[in-house]
């Protein structure tokens, strides 16, 4: 059966008329090679000095001097301080306290430094509030060490002085002050009291200038609506671990929704416990990793979300609306409701439309269910831009009205679609200068480009929620010549005092309250003595629930006629062809990190497609409009372009991924990609959704088309489904899980042993080793509380040196990724029914066609996450085929991997069943050919110097990050005590902020991980293969109880 | 102007740090001791100086309380934390007009005298960077008076002390190296005499043979098979002989190449002299005194600059050991100046202004050439070894304290490392971190000591990540 399947070179070949094609058949090159060039003509060959003779001669002789020069042994350099820092002693970390607050993202972290330099982040576990960092905060430690930053400011002439700069601007300012033209300050949200100060006194100084906060991807719809019903901009908190109902209406709140931050808070209340868990109903249109995690995933076009919205609020005070829902959005709706009805307290709403009526809708719910989830009184400040601002100040700058524009941390040459005009806007002002860590779309367009400190080299405060007061302060000393945005006003306001000597008066003044300056500055985190009393946790007792519930309602009553109009809006919402959502990735926000390569080899936590953005459509619309996916001979994951038409904007040959779970008749497309100016080429990736961001609005209405060619994506996993392989990921419902016993719903796999069925734990072929003296570490992994998130790949990135390949060696399936996290469809509507179906098979040709089917992901598919790392088998199957004993086993329940000696058979690779193992294909470091990183002595200030960094042809899998047990250890033998139980961490489980991950010694019966070893819910992967590994799953229970 | 003044301070400074460094070394005996103050008490005497300008005082006892006092501070011809003390009373006297009484007011309280706003004592404080001198209030006035009267007294004569001990030094290593020589003449000599007395015998030999008809072997052996053939034609002799020569040098070629990266013995020459054997031996100083993370870290640390500054603020020169530089060291080159020399290379490098006592901040980093190279792909750590396990350095690194240029003691191969793993027990005792292991242990295996291998200390992954 021979294929008819014709394979292109390139898409020249498919229009047959063209001449390349015909001479392409005939010679190998289409032009005649320039062989003259090398070999010269005959007769100056022929009278060469130099004979065959004499050049192997020479060969011979550079040879064999080469080879005796290298016996000769490097001459290696000490250099100590002159005067050695205090603090610093060469090969122990230090870790500070501080605080990133980009504009995008916001955390309290601690940093990690060796030798004075950053090369890791942690999460600070004394914060309240955005204490967990992300895959982008992890990865935001090399962007500090970007070869690209600016080292120092611009004109548009090329590299100025600060003393030029300055002396400009403040000329410039300085006219402005008694002028007609405004001075405008467009900056990112900062959240910070004292730069709030700052630029109050600069509008003092300067009572022409304006200050408008801009966010890239806007909340506005969120704050306008909070700042309708409370009166302050800014975002309702909410505290999900008090929720047992979550609702959620497009809210990717476990992604960067509102600042995101709530998936610790979501997951512990996801971990059941004495039989109950929260449950999750998530209406969404494009998959999201929030829907992902639902327990109820309904998928509605942004239009149905809003009537379901509308919808929700009628049932809740039974009035009625009109609108139509599809069956599935109205079945969930009334199990909502009905589960509302027993104890509205514990439920919570959520919504990210961008949209004023459905947030106002939203809130007023939330307040009339008095959600104990709910923190309307101490909101979030992470997002403060304002749409209706920035239209106006680009008005003024297109009608000449501006004189001068500062611009901090906002690059709207890139954030802005074009119809916006930003650019021809800029050349009306007669001044414009842009803070920024790098050459952008912005800088280009500017008159001076000053260059701005990493926030690693900064010092500033934050307010993430009111009451909670946090400090940032360098870290490292400024690599290049830059300068903050805040010092710089400072100095333009002819003030002596220093940007530090501002914060510090700003807080005695104000936040400290005596509370002590160095005491903050060390922990990071401050929360003033009286606001503690005034957590929710201690209002709201059952005795105060009347009390609570009247000026809930007293609200409801005042707004009633707003909030009745605003349903019934949002209940006559309807669709205008296709539904366009812009949504972020977590991997890659916004963009301002786009020059990130950790952050271009994440692979997207749900389509797992690395180095791009894509349209995603649903299956039905894709087999529409005839788009494929299709996988090619080697295994790469190929698509075909769209073009998407929003209003006047287009975006052509943009690539499509089927998305399993999308709603039909939308498409979904994330920001971030598509950065033009100022980068590597490599990472030059995607296009660029803010040109369809029209309005500030998430959701517009698109026309497609399909366009010629297919798209070559980086995958990273090929296989979508898990084809009812359900020891796997074994999942269960709440309801069995409470009512059946364990062998039930965690059932051990049986195997045969004298035609015996017998549980496959209790066979083996090896002898167990004495692991019960010393420390025997072992890992769990909450399948319920992971969300996917990816934080812990890109912690793993930093802390293990893991190299990065770029785009072509992912899809050739080289990925180094020493962490995966699987992400798994169900081809039924559920993974049980998988299971079902794949036991119901019988015979040959129908299990053939069956699983082929199954290969296939359902329309709306469940969703399983499973981080996957060496498993650390006691039994490693790895171990017994390395021919060179490269791997071994240790009583810790480490599997090492002593590089030194492997000699790179991948035999290991063959026979390790859970494929953890990842070959050095090549030289990652100091090769031009991976220009990442690695490449460049500044990229290579972020390896950690305790790890080694691997050369070609040298497998590596996962260490358990046995640099940091150990140091636990030796820390402990040092100082003459035990080791406590949070002293043993890896990489991974230090950054996971859902507690999914927890590491420890099971030899420890006190230990968190020992106890979480006992669990009914725990089981090994693919146990039946014998393997004994140390690293454990739980099982995925789903709250499905409709009721 | 400058060399010359010098060149007469030379002998002078040489004299009195003999003295000083006769009086301080610790290993002296009483009589050495003695015998050491005789000559200064002499030249006081000769000096007529016991008479002070505040009083009579005693210049050996003054002495030894300048140096129990005043000598981290204080030289006499040199100004260093505080300025020169040389005539120190006359000077006041005659060039402040201050009287005896404000000297010892000043010593027994120098910050009171700043506070009460003298104007020469502030004008002093101004002068040395505001380093507020150390009070002394347990000396007495005749305390002060001796040291007063030492400051007085003209240094001893160094030319006497020194010079006949040098003399002696040169004259021996002169007349050694002559009586080598002439015993290797001699033998060389009388090899000759041999060798000729040979050639003489043999060739009359062979002219009595000739005479008296003996006919050589020489002819002989040409009637038979030579031998090389006859060793060529036997087959079985070839073969032994070619798998002995095969296994020979495969021997040798192993043996070659194991020691390819080993550099044990490496012995680079540094920018800066710095003799361990002077610090850690003769001087004792603890190795970790300067290493301190050592203590905390896995490296050991190449002390930074401004902890030779500790010490070398004051120690601005070399004095050499009591008996002066050994005849090896003298070979060598190693003379006090030579030292001295290098001391003023750590200035230069740590950019120290010896005239105004204070750091230029002109500082220039020394590039030291490391010496014990690990490959990149091992984890050593040096706390764990030494804090933890309590392993002295010179188990890893050799007698450092004998050390004049460091070398690599032993080779850093991995069975160096595995050998002391196997045969070094694991030190339990009193580590809190090991009480439960022990106690497990001695119950499940009754043991009640365990090597480092026992405990892991083979596992690759211990020192390979």
């Amino acid at each position: 059966m021979a294929s008819n399947k014709k394979y292109w070179k390139s898409e020249v070949e498919l229009s047959p008329d063209n001449s390349i094609v015909e001479k392409l058949k005939q010679n190998e090159f289409p032009e005649k090679l320039p062989e003259d060039a090398f070999l010269g003509d005959k007769e100056q060959l022929a009278s060469s000095q130099t004979s065959r003779r004499d050049f192997l001669k020479y060969v011979g002789f550079s040879t064999a001097a080469a080879s005796l020069a290298a016996c000769e042994g490097p001459v290696h350099k000490s250099i100590p301080y002159v005067m050695q820092p205090e603090r610093i002693i060469p090969g122990v970390a230090n870790f500070y306290a501080t605080t990133i607050a980009d504009g995008y993202d916001f955390a309290s972290i601690l940093v990690k430094t060796r030798e004075g330099r950053p090369i890791k982040i942690e999460n600070n576990k004394e914060a309240a509030v955005l204490g967990g960092s992300n895959a982008r905060i992890q990865a935001s430690v090399l962007s500090l060490y970007d070869s690209t930053r600016l080292q120092g400011p611009r004109s548009s002439e090329g590299d100025v002085a600060w003393e030029g700069l300055d002396a400009a601007v403040k000329a410039k300012l300085g006219s402005l002050r008694n002028g007609g033209k405004q001075i405008a300050l467009l900056t990112q949200t900062y959240a910070s009291p004292s730069t709030d100060r700052l630029l109050g006194d600069f509008m003092a100084a300067y009572p022409n200038a304006v200050h408008v906060t801009y966010d890239a991807i806007s909340s506005d719809a969120a704050l306008t609506a909070y700042e309708a019903n409370y009166g302050e901009r800014a975002l309702a908190d909410y505290d999900l671990s008090k929720a047992d109902l979550i609702l959620s209406f497009g809210a990717d709140f476990l992604g960067d929704w509102q600042g995101g931050g709530y998936d610790g808070g979501y997951a512990k209340g996801r971990v059941p416990k004495n039989g109950k868990m929260s449950r999750h109903i998530q209406f969404e249109s494009i998959m999201s990793l929030t829907g992902a995690n639902a327990d109820k995933r309904v998928p509605l076009t942004p239009a149905q979300q809003k009537v379901a919205l509308a919808h929700l609020y009628a049932r809740l005070n039974g009035s009625s609306v009109s609108g139509e829902l599809p069956e599935a959005a109205a079945r969930a709706l009334e199990s909502a409701v009905s589960q509302i009805a027993k104890n509205k307290r514990r439920a919570v709403v959520l919504t990210g439309l961008d949209d004023t009526d459905a947030q106002s809708v939203v809130l007023s719910i939330n307040e009339m269910l008095g959600s104990e989830a709910f923190q309307p009184e101490a909101p979030r400040y992470v997002r403060q831009g304002n749409t209706a601002a920035m239209d106006q100040l680009l008005a003024d700058m297109k009608a000449g009205r501006v004189g001068a524009l500062i611009m901090d941390g906002v690059n709207p040459g890139y954030s802005l679609p074009a119809s916006a005009g930003f650019a021809e806007a800029v050349q009306n002002v007669d001044l414009s200068v842009a803070f920024s860590t790098n050459w952008n779309e912005t800088t280009a367009l500017c008159t001076f480009t000053a260059a701005a400190n990493h926030f690693l080299e900064s010092w500033g405060d934050a307010e993430f929620k009111k009451g909670h007061y946090s400090l940032m302060q360098p870290v490292i000393r400024e690599l290049f010549d830059t300068r903050q945005f805040q010092q710089s006003l400072l100095l333009w306001m002819d003030s002596e005092q220093s940007w530090h000597d501002y914060i510090a008066q700003t807080w005695s003044e104000g936040i400290l309250a005596g509370g002590d300056w160095n005491k903050a500055l060390h922990d990071g985190v401050y929360v003033p003595g009286g606001m503690a009393m005034s957590d929710p946790e201690t209002v709201a007792s059952p005795d105060t629930d009347k009390e609570m519930a009247s000026p809930a309602e007293a609200a409801a009553v005042s707004s009633v006629v707003p909030i009745a109009s605003a349903v019934r809006r949002l209940a006559g919402a309807s669709d205008e062809g296709m539904s366009l959502v812009l949504y972020s990735k977590v991997g890659m926000g916004d963009g301002r990190q786009a020059g990130n390569p950790w952050l271009q080899e994440f692979p997207d936590p749900i389509t797992r497609v690395s180095w791009d953005n894509y349209v995603t459509v649903s299956k039905a619309d894709a087999a529409s409009m005839g788009l494929v996916n299709e996988h090619v001979a080697n295994g790469g994951l190929d698509g075909s372009y769209v073009n998407l038409t929003v209003g006047g904007a287009t975006l052509n040959n943009v690539p499509v991924i089927i998305q399993p779970g999308q709603a039909p008749g939308t498409l979904g497309l994330s920001f971030g990609y598509g950065r033009q100016v100022g980068m590597k080429s490599e990472m030059q990736t995607g296009v660029n959704a803010f040109a369809l961001y029209a309005g500030f609005s998430n959701t517009q209405s698109a026309t497609v088309e399909k366009a010629a060619g297919t798209h070559e994506f980086a995958c990273i996993q090929l296989h979508n489904t898990l084809m009812g392989r359900g020891d796997i990921i074994k999942e269960t419902t709440l309801e069995i899980f409470n009512t059946e016993d364990a062998s039930h719903w965690n059932h051990v796999p049986q195997v045969s042993l004298n035609h015996q069925e017998v549980p496959a734990t209790s066979v083996d072929l090896w002898d167990h080793f004495d692991r019960s003296v010393g420390h025997h570490f072992n890992m769990s992994i909450d399948l319920n509380a992971c969300t996917g998130c990816g934080a812990c790949v890109i912690a793993c990135h930093a802390e293990n040196n893991v190299p990065v390949v770029g785009k072509q060696e992912i899809r050739l399936s080289r990925d180094m990724h020493w962490l995966r996290i699987d992400r798994y469809y169900s081809s039924e509507d559920t993974f049980e029914a998988d299971n079902i179906k794949k036991d119901e098979f019988s015979g040959a040709m129908e299990s053939k066609a069956g699983f082929e089917e199954m290969e296939d992901p359902a329309a709306n598919p469940q969703v399983a996450f499973q981080p996957v790392m060496c498993q650390h088998c006691n039994h490693a199957p790895c171990e017994t085929v390395c021919p060179v004993a490269a791997t071994a086993h240790s009583r810790q329940g480490h599997n090492h991997m002593a590089y030194n000696r492997c000699v790179g058979t991948r035999y290991c690779a063959n026979n390790c069943p859970y494929k953890v193992r990842r070959f050095n294909w090549f030289l990652y470091s100091d090769n031009e050919e991976f220009d990442y990183h690695m490449n460049n002595d500044l990229g290579k200030m972020v390896l950690n110097p305790d790890v080694n960094v691997r050369s070609r042809g040298v497998m590596e899998k996962c260490s358990w990050c046995i640099q940091m047990t150990q140091k636990s250890i030796l820390d402990a033998k040092r100082e003459g005590r035990p080791v406590t139980d949070e002293e043993f961490q890896t990489a991974c489980s230090n950054a996971c902020s859902s507690g999914a991950i927890v590491f420890g010694d099971i030899n420890d019966s006190e230990s968190e991980v020992s106890k979480l070893a006992e669990s009914d819910r725990m089981y090994h992967l693919l146990e039946h293969v014998g393997t004994r590994p140390n690293v454990f799953y739980h099982v995925k229970v789903r709250n499905t109880n409709e009721a | 102007m400058k060399k010359v003044s010098n060149r007469h301070l030379y002998p002078a400074i040489f004299g009195i740090c003999l003295v000083v460094s006769l009086l301080f070394s610790p290993s002296l005996s009483a009589q050495d001791d003695a015998a050491a103050q005789e000559p200064a008490a002499e030249a006081a005497a000769e000096a007529g100086g016991s008479e002070g300008p505040c009083g009579p005082g005693d210049p050996a006892n003054g002495k030894q309380l300048f140096n129990q006092n005043c000598a981290a501070c204080h030289a006499l011809d040199r100004r260093m934390t505080g300025p020169a003390l040389a005539n120190v009373a006359v000077r006041l006297t005659e060039e402040e007009g201050l009287d005896c009484e404000w000297i010892y007011s000043w010593i027994k309280n120098s910050a009171g005298k700043i506070a009460s706003g003298d104007a020469y004592a502030n004008r002093i404080y101004e002068e040395y960077n505001q380093a507020a001198m150390t009070a002394f209030p347990t000396l007495s006035n005749q305390d002060i008076n001796d040291i007063l009267a030492y400051t007085e007294a003209p240094p001893p004569a160094p030319a006497v002390a020194a010079a006949p001990a040098g003399g002696a030094a040169e004259g021996g290593s002169g007349s050694s190296g002559l009586s080598n020589e002439l015993i290797l003449g001699a033998l060389i000599l009388v090899f000759g005499m041999l060798v000729a007395m040979l050639v003489v015998v043999n060739r009359t030999l062979r002219r009595i043979a000739e005479a008296s008809g003996v006919v050589l072997e020489k002819e002989k052996a040409q009637k038979g098979t030579p031998i090389w053939k006859a060793y060529a034609q036997n087959q079985f002799l070839v073969l032994v002989t070619v798998i002995f020569l095969l296994l020979g040098s495969a021997y040798f070629a192993y043996g070659w190449m194991m020691q390819v990266g080993v550099d044990q013995g490496y012995q680079p020459i540094q920018p800066i002299h710095y003799s361990h054997k002077i610090h850690a031996g003769d001087n004792g100083i603890e190795c970790k005194y300067c290493h301190s993370s050592a203590r905390v870290s896995k490296h050991s640390g190449i002390p930074s600059l401004n902890i030779c500054m500790n010490c070398h603020k004051s120690i601005y020169e070399y004095k050499g050991n009591p008996e002066g530089p050994s005849a090896e060291d003298l070979a060598n080159g190693y003379t006090n100046e030579f030292y001295t020399g290098e001391i003023k290379k750590l200035y230069a490098a740590v950019g120290w202004d010896e005239a105004t006592q204070s750091y230029t901040g002109n500082s220039k980093p020394v590039e030291w050439v490391r010496i014990h190279n690990l490959p990149d792909f091992v984890y050593f750590n040096h706390s764990q070894h030494v804090e933890v396990g309590q392993i002295e350095c010179q188990t890893c690194h050799g007698p450092v304290e004998e050390m004049e240029i460091m070398y690599q003691d032993a080779p850093l191969t991995m069975g160096w490392c595995i050998n002391c793993h196997r045969e070094t027990n694991v030190r339990m005792e009193g580590n809190d971190y090991y009480e439960k292991i022990h106690e497990e242990l001695a119950r499940k295996y009754g043991v009640e000591q365990v090597t480092a291998a026992q405990m892991g200390g083979l596992e690759c992954g211990k020192c390979h990540y």
